[in-house]
């Protein structure tokens, strides 16, 4: 196999590579774990300060 | 995994709490090394103007401080924001303490001795003359080992999480950890001759190539994917809302990392670097693009439908202006790329305006916002001292990067376009002290640029300082809900 047909084998794979991610990422099944994923910044509560948090915190 | 986990809960009893301490002293010398990094930065601006500060003494001159800048900026103080932010949302968004025990304080004093190290051995000369990478090899061991310990606690605290998913800005940083390790590791390898001198194992090309894979990926992980780390968690949790588009930061995480790695050749254009290996960096340089705006309009769309709180915001304001020159860097990288038009722009001062473009722009303001964002939680306020003073520092760091690169784009295009000035019979129009000359108002403009940049710092000293001083740091309770 010359390596001209090697490279564009490669440059194929990657190409298909990359579609993949693409489709998996937007397919609709993945959804409902990247909302969730998404949210994670605010999951652990206290993201508005309150002044409970410091006092809880302080203990 | 488990049983780790909860031994080390042992300590605290009944309930879990966040490690804020390392957070803590990570936040404050990140202020403490930018300080010192960008006075060192205009110091030397100021030498380019006024050579005769270089005075006689080889430890101040030009050639000895350039690197010290240099690594006390990228490392001590971009280094120490990364520390400080990666620990601090890899154990928000994995819902656990940090793993690791006596490793999270190791890393802290090891990279503080490390920096302390370089500041020593840089203006003596002892170097290793690879660029950002010069510390000569005992140093370089000990960094091996800091970083070593860095992954153990950040890939530690994700394997024990309390959360089924790893947040995206969590692959970033683990991307990023990694990538260094290795480039780090393979760049160094050297043959030591003595204590202080030791010499690069590869042979001439290859050890370009080399450095200059290591280069490139140091801007593009360090520089860039650990930052963009920080922009993926404190640009949401700033703006109130989850970022943009989850789905378009996975696809970005992936071409961004599997891209950058090829890019480095375009630093080699035009060398002894076969052709082939030129061509290959330049159009992987260019794909980047792609990614890079990917990622840039993922964090600033984030803000659609609240443009307003920019307006009221400065925190936020900086955040999305970093993004505007990481947008505006990522742009005119892979236009520098194209061998023609880097035939003009190698080797001259366009390099270091589009350098600090980046690191100015991008990498210090997201800091600093982010900074504001975390200095308040870490020691239990609202809020910082004074928004106004935010407001300040915020113009101050804009018009400070602005005038910088607009006198360096000047000033590059100018050199390049004199270098390459041929008379009629093919003999150089200029000789090289008379572009220099050219340079003397561009130089003064870059200097002035710095300063200003450099004096919004010590508005932040001061804002930090009056929101700290006085107060207890917080201890934050891991919270216990169920996922």
């Amino acid at each position: 196999m010359s390596f001209g047909i090697l490279h564009g084998l490669l440059t194929l794979l990657v190409m298909i590579l990359f579609l993949g991610i693409v489709w998996w990422a937007f397919s609709s099944r993945q959804k409902k774990r990247f909302d969730e994923a998404a949210n994670l910044p605010f999951a652990d509560e206290d993201d508005k300060p309150d002044p409970e948090r410091s006092r809880k915190g302080d203990e | 995994m488990e049983t780790t986990a909860d031994t080390h809960d042992v300590r605290t009893a009944t309930q879990e709490t966040y490690n804020y301490k390392v957070v803590r002293q990570f936040s404050i010398m990140t202020i403490v090394w930018g300080v010192v990094g960008m006075l060192v930065g205009v110091l030397i601006a100021a030498q380019l103007v006024w050579p005769a500060l270089n005075t006689n003494l080889e430890w101040f001159s030009f050639g000895r401080l350039r690197p010290l800048h240099t690594n006390a900026v990228i490392f001590a103080f971009g280094g120490s924001a990364l520390f400080a932010t990666s620990y601090y949302i890899v154990q928000r968004t994995c819902q656990t303490r940090l793993f690791g025990g006596p490793l999270v304080a190791f890393t802290f004093w090891g990279w503080q001795v490390v920096i302390v190290l370089a500041a020593i051995t840089l203006p003596l000369g002892m170097t290793m003359s690879k660029e950002y990478a010069e510390l000569e090899w005992p140093i370089a061991i000990l960094v091996a080992l800091v970083w070593v310990a860095y992954a153990i606690v950040f890939f530690g605290t994700i394997v024990k999480r309390r959360v089924s998913h790893i947040y995206v800005a969590n692959w970033f940083f683990g991307a990023f950890i990694i990538v260094i390790a290795v480039l780090h590791i393979v760049n160094n390898m050297s043959m030591p001759v003595t204590l202080f001198k030791s010499y690069s194992m590869y042979p001439g090309t290859m050890d370009a190539m080399i450095q200059w894979w290591y280069g490139h990926n140091a801007v593009g992980f360090f520089l860039t994917a650990a930052f963009l780390g920080m922009m993926y968690y404190f640009v949401p949790k700033q703006a109130g809302r989850p970022i943009y588009s989850y789905r378009l930061s996975v696809v970005h995480f992936w071409a961004l990392v599997s891209l950058y790695m090829w890019a480095g050749p375009h630093h080699l254009h035009y060398t002894a670097l076969p052709d082939w290996v030129q061509s290959l960096g330049m159009v992987f340089s260019l794909i980047l693009l792609a990614p890079s705006w990917g990622g840039m309009i993922n964090g600033i769309m984030t803000l659609s439908g609240a443009w307003h709180k920019l307006r009221t915001d400065p925190i936020l304001r900086f955040l999305i202006v970093s993004l505007s020159f990481y947008g505006l860097a990522t742009f005119e990288g892979p236009m520098m790329s194209i061998k023609t038009v880097n035939a003009l722009s190698h080797y001259t001062d366009w390099t270091i305006g589009h350098v600090h473009g980046g690191a100015l722009g991008w990498v210090a303001m997201i800091s600093i916002g982010s900074l504001y964002a975390l200095i308040p939680a870490l020691w239990g306020k609202e809020k910082m001292y004074s928004i106004k003073a935010i407001e300040w520092h915020f113009w101050l760091s804009t018009i400070g990067t602005v005038m910088y690169i607009v006198s360096m784009w000047i000033a590059g295009v100018m050199q390049g376009l004199m270098w390459r000035a041929v008379n009629e019979d093919g003999t150089l129009t200029y000789n090289f002290v008379e572009t220099l000359v050219q340079m003397y108002p561009y130089y003064f403009l870059r200097f002035l640029g710095g300063a200003v940049f450099f004096l919004g710092m010590f508005i932040m000293i001061w804002n930090v300082w009056k929101t700290i001083a006085g107060t207890k740091p917080v201890v934050h309770t891991v919270p216990q809900t169920a996922h």
